[in-house]
């Protein structure tokens, strides 16, 4: 077994509310020094064998169709070793 | 005409989608997110709601929804879609309007009655209207926020393709005051407010929202 992750952020340019409202808590918990806080999302997907590169295309195909929307998001792929 | 109103799980707006088509003078047919077929209707609304629970992203599941399957290769070939709030989010999903919808800048929901400027009265939906013709119906929306990057947003304003504009405070951040764009042929409109609900006085801000459920008759009248 093993387990790719796709990783998505806001792009750089999109305004993140989610974030900001984050950002916006620090200081009243006393954590200072933090300027920006953006919010993403971790997709991890379990794969039965082997990740062959056909199987990361698969993956990259699927981040860039339905995990993520291109047009405000950005994403990475990577594979984690079996735990 | 025969209106298809589409349900999702999680659709909230089809009961009045319907109502509004039928007071706009058309018969109203309702379709299944699970359908494979359009049932002969004419042309088709993506009401408001929050379709799939707003998963992943507002729209994202929708999208790849059987009966999506069926509206987009509809759409493509003229037929008219009008897709409200949820709507409009699954119809930049289903790239067949760019742009992307996110949460308001203000973070906080808003439902207030909106005042909104129709920019473009030659779409299928909006040749009720005079170009320039401004009409209040109901804003409800959390992530209504209409955005672009530059080169889209003129495109969309240089082919003349922003449907309806905010007029006075902009709700929630959208970039040039867009409410409302349409593709390039004119068929497929997505509107963030929601006119559905501004077709009766007893329940509404006012009638101002009938024209987009007008327009089809007058457009085959025509």
């Amino acid at each position: 077994m093993a387990t790719v992750v796709v990783d998505v952020m806001p792009k750089t340019e999109i305004l993140d509310p989610q974030g900001k409202a984050v950002l916006g808590t620090l200081p009243r918990l006393g954590f200072a020094g933090f300027t920006d806080v953006r919010q993403g999302k971790r997709f991890e997907l379990t794969f039965d064998g082997e990740v062959t590169d056909e199987v990361l295309a698969q993956v990259t195909e699927l981040a860039g169709t339905l995990l993520s929307n291109p047009v405000i998001e950005d994403f990475e792929v990577h594979v984690e070793d079996a735990r | 005409m025969k209106v298809g109103v589409v349900t999702f799980p999680g659709t909230l707006d089809d009961v009045d989608a319907s109502r509004a088509v039928r007071i706009g003078g058309n018969e109203a047919v309702a379709l299944w997110h699970g359908d494979h077929d359009l049932r002969g209707v004419d042309a088709v609304v993506l009401p408001g709601g929050f379709s799939y629970g707003d998963y992943l992203r507002c729209g994202a599941i929708s999208r790849f929804s059987p009966v999506m399957t069926e509206v987009i290769e509809a759409a493509s070939k003229g037929m008219p879609v009008l897709g409200i709030c949820n709507g409009f989010q699954i119809l930049c999903e289903s790239h067949l309007l760019p742009g992307a919808l996110i949460r308001n800048d203000h973070r906080k929901f808003n439902c207030v009655d909106q005042r909104l400027r129709i920019e473009n009265n030659t779409t299928a939906w909006t040749s009720a209207y005079d170009a320039g013709q401004e009409i209040v119906v109901v804003l409800k929306n959390g992530e209504g926020n209409f955005i672009a990057d530059e080169p889209t947003l003129d495109m969309l304003e240089g082919e003349g393709r922003v449907v309806a504009r905010y007029v006075g405070d902009n709700p929630n951040g959208s970039r040039r005051d867009i409410a409302g764009i349409t593709n390039e042929r004119g068929n497929v409109v997505g509107l963030m407010p929601h006119p559905e609900h501004a077709v009766e006085a007893l329940t509404g801000p006012g009638t101002d929202g009938l024209g987009f459920f007008t327009s089809l008759a007058e457009r085959v009248f025509a």
